[in-house]
């Protein structure tokens, strides 16, 4: 266990590593660093302390590990575009972010695996069929095509609910929540449902299977055999080993459902980071760019390293150094 | 290679596929939007980028109905500046799969060159290349473009943008999707290589890349064929994402997701049309090829037979 652990922790460590490598050579070698912090009217003299303030007089390595220390400390200098320091700018979109996020996944999760257990236990019925048929069209349309049928159906033609922004947002402490308010409550029903669509079908999908997968086991059987509920049989014993397939995808999605919303961002001008990295791409705002690329990494980083631990701790069977070594 | 495929079209190949109405009809839905778009220039009622050709009075025509000022009709509308919408979707098709063909073959090549390295040489650069795959399928395929979109965007000079940015697309999208070939590559090669007609092909002493190429790579295509379809629908989804984002192709060059990027812009004053055409020729295109990916990976799995 112990092996596998710091394994898999010295494996993320270094793909962080590579990443970081890329955000700074993105820095370092897109445009000249210099051009940008400098107007028209510069001197020599100019340029020359600030390529020794800047610490750009140094060799390669010795600037990487001078990057990777602001980085660590949140620090990716300042915005080309906006003239203010991206860890700001960041610390301010965030909470929109991750606010869309967890609906979306809480979403996604509560409502796949609801509908994966039902359309597995009544496979046959109308119902699980249309929803089948349903998800099929899910996964096969376009986030952004999805966004704009929910603002063509609820904004334009029933005027239901907005079809962009926030609306009101609530300033807790450093956090702008919209949970407080009817309209930001209200914003966040269209870009949710939008994001989480995809991640649900898959979920729900992913459910169907393994449910139907074990519903032919003999354990199964048995419990039925010994009298036991529906109820109990299905969630008892069926639903319980589904599991582990389901927390790995779905822990995975997370990871999914924060890129994603790079798109779904944009559908709803949702003012997250996704929306902020689209812009920065847009604009070329390369310190945006680089400071995005590392929070994203650290994110889908941590998650994946998570998910594996905890899928190593769940399953028995993969306890045994052998079986470990073939994942 | 000939060999192989003309022992793929005499087997049941052809017989499957017209058993299969729905592989039939998604064919010919993909075979009449490639025409459609590689002839647009030919059969659009319009030329759309000439500006000499255009009536601004035409814009926001509806479809089907005559335009209030000229009395012209256009099957599909017009957009703001009276661009018929129908031979816009032309062009625009023109873009998208010429971006997916170019994203998907760009693809396929470095990810069987690389899977075939993998595979055949083995060590230290099986590992390289594998961990590189692995480390990159952990980011969504769509992430990965738009962040190589970024940094390319970063090189290229300002004034070279836009000529460049369908180029900077293929190889973004293109770059996001080796993976999926070079890993089923590198399986199926690790299987052939210790196979007989190998063996006999390394004491007739032909060189390794000889026997990658002419030998071991035949074999494996069936498997990247699959792919390469599939694949394909997902960089045409990609590319209309990418764009409709804004960091896709250019207005100057729309593609569909372009087209579909500027038609949300009216969708709030009535002009549903300017976004409703592109979109199902979108949704269309997509899902045939999809189709025809399905099928292909039926047919050509003998394990499902």
């Amino acid at each position: 266990m112990l092996a596998y652990v710091i394994r898999r922790v010295f494996q993320s460590i270094i793909v962080l590593l590579v990443v970081g490598l890329v955000a700074f050579s993105m820095f370092r070698f897109v445009g000249d660093p210099i051009d940008n912090m400098l107007g028209q009217e510069r001197t020599d003299a100019d340029i020359d302390r600030l390529r020794t303030q800047l610490g750009l007089d140094q060799p390669f390595p010795v600037q990487y590990v001078k990057f990777l220390k602001g980085a660590a400390e949140g620090n990716f200098g300042v915005s080309f575009r906006q003239g203010r320091p991206v860890a700001t700018i960041i610390a301010e979109r965030l909470p929109a972010t991750l606010e869309l996020a967890a609906v979306s996944g809480l979403l996604a999760i509560v409502l796949g695996v609801a509908l994966g257990v039902l359309t597995a236990i009544y496979r046959d019925g109308i119902a699980s069929n249309i929803v089948m048929t349903l998800s099929l069209i899910g996964v096969s349309l376009p986030t952004f095509l999805i966004g704009i049928l929910l603002i063509y159906l609820f904004s334009v033609e029933l005027n239901w609910l907005p079809s962009f922004g926030r609306g009101d947002v609530v300033q807790v402490g450093f956090w702008s929540t919209g949970f407080l308010t009817a309209s930001g409550l209200k914003a966040l029903i269209l870009p949710s449902i939008t994001l989480g669509l995809y991640q649900m079908t898959l979920i729900m999908r992913l459910v169907r299977s393994e449910m139907l997968e074990v519903l032919r086991q003999e354990y199964i059987r048995f419990a039925r055999a010994r009298g036991l509920r529906d109820k109990s049989v299905h969630f008892r014993h069926a639903l319980k080993n589904t599991l582990v397939p389901v927390i790995t995808v779905t822990g995975l999605q997370l990871g999914a459902i924060i890129a994603f919303a790079i798109i779904t961002e944009t559908v709803f001008q949702w003012p997250g980071v996704g929306l902020l990295f689209i812009n920065a791409i847009q604009f070329v705002d390369i310190p945006v760019m680089a400071a995005y690329l590392m929070l994203i990494s650290v994110m889908f980083v941590g998650i994946n390293l998570i998910v594996d631990l905890l899928y190593y701790a769940i399953d028995p069977r993969l306890h045994s150094d052998k079986s470990a070594k073939a994942h | 290679m000939i060999d192989s495929l003309q022992r793929a079209w005499r087997s049941d190949f052809l017989w499957s596929f017209s058993r299969s109405p729905v592989a039939v009809v998604s064919f010919l839905v993909v075979l009449v939007m490639v025409l459609g778009a590689v002839l647009a220039p030919w059969i659009a009622p319009h030329n759309p980028f000439d500006p000499a050709t255009l009536n601004l009075m035409n814009g926001f025509s509806s479809p089907m109905e005559p335009n209030a000022f000229t009395g012209d009709v256009f099957w599909l509308g017009t957009d703001d500046q009276g661009r018929d919408v129908f031979s816009t979707i032309l062009y625009g098709m023109r873009i998208s799969l010429f971006v997916g063909f170019t994203a998907v073959l760009f693809a396929m090549v470095l990810g069987i060159s690389l899977g075939l390295l993998a595979g055949y040489v083995g060590g230290w650069v099986e590992t390289i290349i594998m961990r590189v795959a692995d480390v990159q399928l952990t980011f969504p395929a769509i992430l990965v473009a738009m962040l190589i979109f970024g940094i390319a965007k970063g090189f290229t000079p300002v004034h070279l943008r836009d000529q460049m940015a369908i180029w900077v697309l293929i190889i973004a999208i293109g770059l996001s999707d080796w993976v999926q070939f070079a890993r089923v590559v590198r399986g199926a090669t690790l299987v052939e290589k210790n196979k007989e007609y190998i063996q006999a092909a390394k004491l007739n002493g032909r060189k390794p890349l000889g026997i990658m190429s002419l030998h071991i790579l035949p074999n494996v295509l069936s498997p990247v064929l699959v792919i390469a379809t599939i694949s394909l629908a997902l960089a045409i989804i990609s590319e209309a994402t990418l764009s409709f984002l804004g960091v896709g192709a250019p207005p100057t060059q729309p593609s569909l997701g372009t087209l579909i990027r500027i038609g949300q812009g009216y969708l709030f004053s009535g002009e549903w049309w300017i976004l409703f055409y592109p979109a199902v020729t979108l949704l269309v295109l997509a899902l045939s090829v999809n189709l025809l990916g399905d099928w292909l990976r039926d047919a050509l799995n003998p394990k499902l037979r």
